[in-house]
């Protein structure tokens, strides 16, 4: 008699939440990816295989990926020490300005290398290309080593440290002996993000390789476009699922085998930066990190200003022509109108998406591990995604139309990559409510509906912007699955500056600089607005504090705060 | 019988039984109080009673079974011992709330959060927000916002223990008073006896579970 688990309904729960969600990835992302492995095992019993460019393909991706791991775990942890460890006069500034890469578009990112690297024979021949690659790849993942070791190396207790240091140890062996196993953790979990998202960055390889620099995503790519083969790109996108499996396997033996857990201290506040000597350890240990970052940047605005006459916008003034076409069809006031109605359709859709889905997984507590499936679509490459939609839905999409079936497809893809991040950064916020909240609404009369409404809403409508937000810039910068779904007179603006790049002639290289500037703006203004903490938390408490003499406005601030 | 009867109620959470058969009956309009120690179940039990915990057995309200309305039809107010105010409403927002849900309209609502503002002695604080608020503030809030809609019970869970002692001894009077005056049938949960016999028109134990006796208050 006392078996009851479930409890009373307080908020909505109801199946039809988790429908529509679960509905849409299970045609643009279960059904395509299915798809892909029973194409790829199908073909690759019977079919024309190039075997050994997919071996080379392979090992290039493990290589590439490994190395860049290394070369940012080198250049991220000195850099994480100076800005977590010590405070200095800027630190903040400097954590933020580290962090910016996380949001900048991977075709920004190649093309600014590319900049970096114009007119200079050895970085377009075999050895030299690569080494570009590398540092654009450790140009995106210093951030992720920051973001991800950052806040537990600032917590630490370093009374351990000094204990060692009392017992004889000297700096350098105590924190080889005492801080490093402290953050074994979190630097496995910081390599294995890092190897992933190395191992699935298809957009830098294939912006700043050319064909030259073949990885499992650009062969796949290759395959599908020039030589129209597409049961070998089912091959390689079965790889690529394969690949990143073994790697989410990996990251989680490397957890379990860091099994310190790290001392915590309760106050947390970094010692401040003391003697000329210290001062010169953290300058050295943010020079190379802050130089690779800053660089390519800085060349990539100077280049996109850089015309045969001079410096000023003429790149940007013959965007508006039709030398824009880069033979695509599609001028660059198009490309943009395309990226921005695409960012702006994906931000609603699946921000709509992710909050029914975080409503309902908040209200199941026994179905919390929905969220974790709700995360495999970051986990393959959106190259998988992008191929799996153009095997399953391009012949269905074309049935509706040729004007508007395709053009359907690549926010779909786009949705498909930004509503798990959605889901991450709804689902804590309305989880994050205190469930004696919402009982406290219910037995003042207030049904399920009303208690999304009231409650749940007002306190989760922070993250579900926040999240709009991000799928916008996830969207807007999306180059993977975009390479494969855009169609001559319908490019975004990351395909059409790829197909620039592509072109000779020093306008069309120009043009392309021009527009990975304008895409990295609006990527970071995006950003910007979107993150509460770019935004003053004194405007919110200002708004209240006023609004006690406007009383019809207080309840709008007070929702605000 | 009129009044709130509660027969055989079990609360459990999966093999730990938090109440066990608890039988209890509060007259109409009266105060009772539930006094044990902590971890005896009374919180479960008023959980049960308010329907925001599942349960097992009845509770019946003038003879009519409540088990089978969700929370928000029961008619059954509960203060929580930190409030649980909504920290995005004003103090007039947050004591509208019940009104807001069964549909009072407008002027019968603002005049109902006057009269409760008054009754809990905090007229012309109706525009704060809730972080402006001292504990014992947000207390009383709590009280007016439970008693707004006319609950035909209200249940009040250690609602005064997370203040401190002198405070504590004031409000009690207050609640009690205030209780008397709406005419409310409440069942108060505290480990403290004192607060208990100030507030309480009755008072049960309960241990490990059941209610195990009855002492006038």
């Amino acid at each position: 008699m006392t078996v009851r688990a479930r409890s009373p309904r307080l908020t909505p729960r109801g199946a039809w939440l988790a429908a529509a969600p679960l509905a849409f990835l299970g045609v643009f992302f279960v059904v395509p990816t299915l798809a892909i492995l029973a194409r790829g095992a199908q073909e690759a019993l019977g079919g024309s295989i190039p075997w050994s460019r997919i071996a080379d393909a392979t090992g290039t991706t493990a290589v590439l990926a490994s190395a860049a791991t290394l070369g940012s775990l080198v250049l991220g942890l000195p850099a994480t020490w100076a800005l977590f460890r010590r405070s200095w006069r800027g630190a903040r500034l400097a954590v933020a300005a580290v962090t910016v890469p996380f949001v900048l578009p991977t075709v920004v990112v190649a093309a600014a290398f590319r900049a970096a690297t114009r007119g200079a024979a050895w970085a377009s021949e075999e050895p030299g290309v690569w080494l570009v690659i590398l540092a654009a790849l450790v140009f995106f993942n210093i951030a992720v080593v920051v973001r991800i070791v950052g806040p537990v190396w600032a917590a630490l207790d370093d009374r351990t440290y000094w204990a060692a240091r009392t017992l004889g140890a000297s700096p350098w062996r105590a924190a080889r002996t005492v801080t490093l196993p402290a953050l074994s953790r979190a630097i496995a979990a910081a390599a294995a993000a890092v190897w992933l998202f190395c191992s699935t960055s298809f957009g830098v390889v294939i912006v700043i390789g050319g064909g030259r620099v073949a990885t499992v995503d650009t062969e796949a790519w290759l395959q599908t476009q020039q030589f129209l083969n597409l049961g070998a790109a089912a091959v390689l996108g079965v790889l690529q699922i394969a690949m990143v499996a073994t790697a989410f396997a990996l990251a989680g033996l490397l957890a379990r085998r860091a099994r310190v857990a790290p001392a915590l201290a309760a106050q947390r506040d970094a010692p401040r930066a003391r003697g000329a000597r210290e001062r010169v350890v953290i300058v050295a240990a943010l020079v190379p990190a802050g130089a690779l970052l800053a660089l390519p940047l800085v060349t990539l605005v100077v280049r996109s200003l850089t015309t045969r006459d001079g410096i000023g916008l003429g790149n940007y003034r013959l965007l508006l022509t039709e030398g824009a076409l880069g033979g695509s069809g599609t001028t660059a006031p198009q490309a943009l109108g395309t990226s921005l109605v695409t960012a702006l359709a994906v931000a609603v859709i699946a921000t709509v998406l992710a909050l029914a889905m975080a409503t309902f997984i908040a209200a199941r507590p026994s179905l919390a591990w929905l969220h974790g499936a709700l995360l495999l679509p970051l986990g393959v490459s959106s190259v998988v995604v992008g191929l799996g939609v153009l095997l399953t839905l391009a012949r269905p999409a074309a049935a509706l139309g040729p004007d508007i079936g395709p053009r359907l497809l690549i926010p779909a893809a786009h949705i498909v990559v930004a509503l798990p991040l959605a889901v991450s950064v709804i689902l804590p916020a309305v989880r994050g409510i205190d469930a004696r909240l919402l009982a406290a609404a219910a037995t003042l009369g207030a049904g399920p509906a009303r208690v999304w409404r009231t409650v749940q809403w007002p306190l989760a409508r922070r993250a579900t912007f926040m999240a709009a937000g991000l799928c916008a810039a996830v969207s807007l910068g999306e180059f993977g699955a975009s390479a494969f779904l855009a169609r001559p007179g319908a490019q975004t603006l990351p395909t059409l500056m790829f197909r620039l790049l592509g072109r000779p002639g020093a306008e069309n290289v120009g043009m392309a600089f021009a527009i990975a500037v304008i895409l990295a703006l609006a990527t970071a203004a995006i950003a910007l607005a979107a993150d509460p903490s770019a935004r003053p938390a004194r405007a919110a408490s200002a708004l209240t504090s006023s609004a006690q003499a406007a009383p019809d406005r207080a309840a709008s601030a007070g929702r605000l705060s | 019988m009129s009044g709130l009867e509660v027969r055989d109620v079990t609360v459990a959470y999966g093999a730990a039984v938090a109440v066990d058969a608890a039988c209890l009956a509060v007259e109409r309009g009266q105060i009772a109080a539930i006094v044990g120690p902590s971890g005896c179940g009374k919180s479960s039990l008023l959980g049960a009673i308010a329907g925001i915990v599942s349960y097992t057995g009845t509770v019946c309200w003038e003879g009519q079974d409540l088990g089978r309305l969700p929370v928000h039809q029961r008619g059954v107010g509960l203060v929580f011992q930190d409030g649980q105010l909504f920290p995005h409403r004003t103090v007039v927002r947050n004591i509208a709330y019940g009104l807001e849900a069964t549909g009072v309209p407008a002027p019968e609502r603002a005049a109902r959060v006057q009269e409760l503002l008054e009754l809990v002695g905090l007229e012309g604080y109706g525009e704060r927000g809730i972080d402006e608020l001292s504990g014992g503030e947000r207390q009383r809030v709590a009280l007016a916002r439970s008693l707004a809609p006319r609950p035909r019970v209200l249940a009040l869970d250690e609602p005064l223990s997370s203040l401190d002692a002198a405070l504590r001894a004031r409000l009690a009077v207050d609640v009690r008073d205030i209780l008397r005056d709406q005419g409310t049938t409440a069942i108060v949960v505290t480990h403290d006896l004192a607060e208990a016999e100030v507030m309480a028109d009755r008072i049960l134990t309960m241990e490990a579970g059941r209610i195990t006796g009855e002492r006038a208050g």
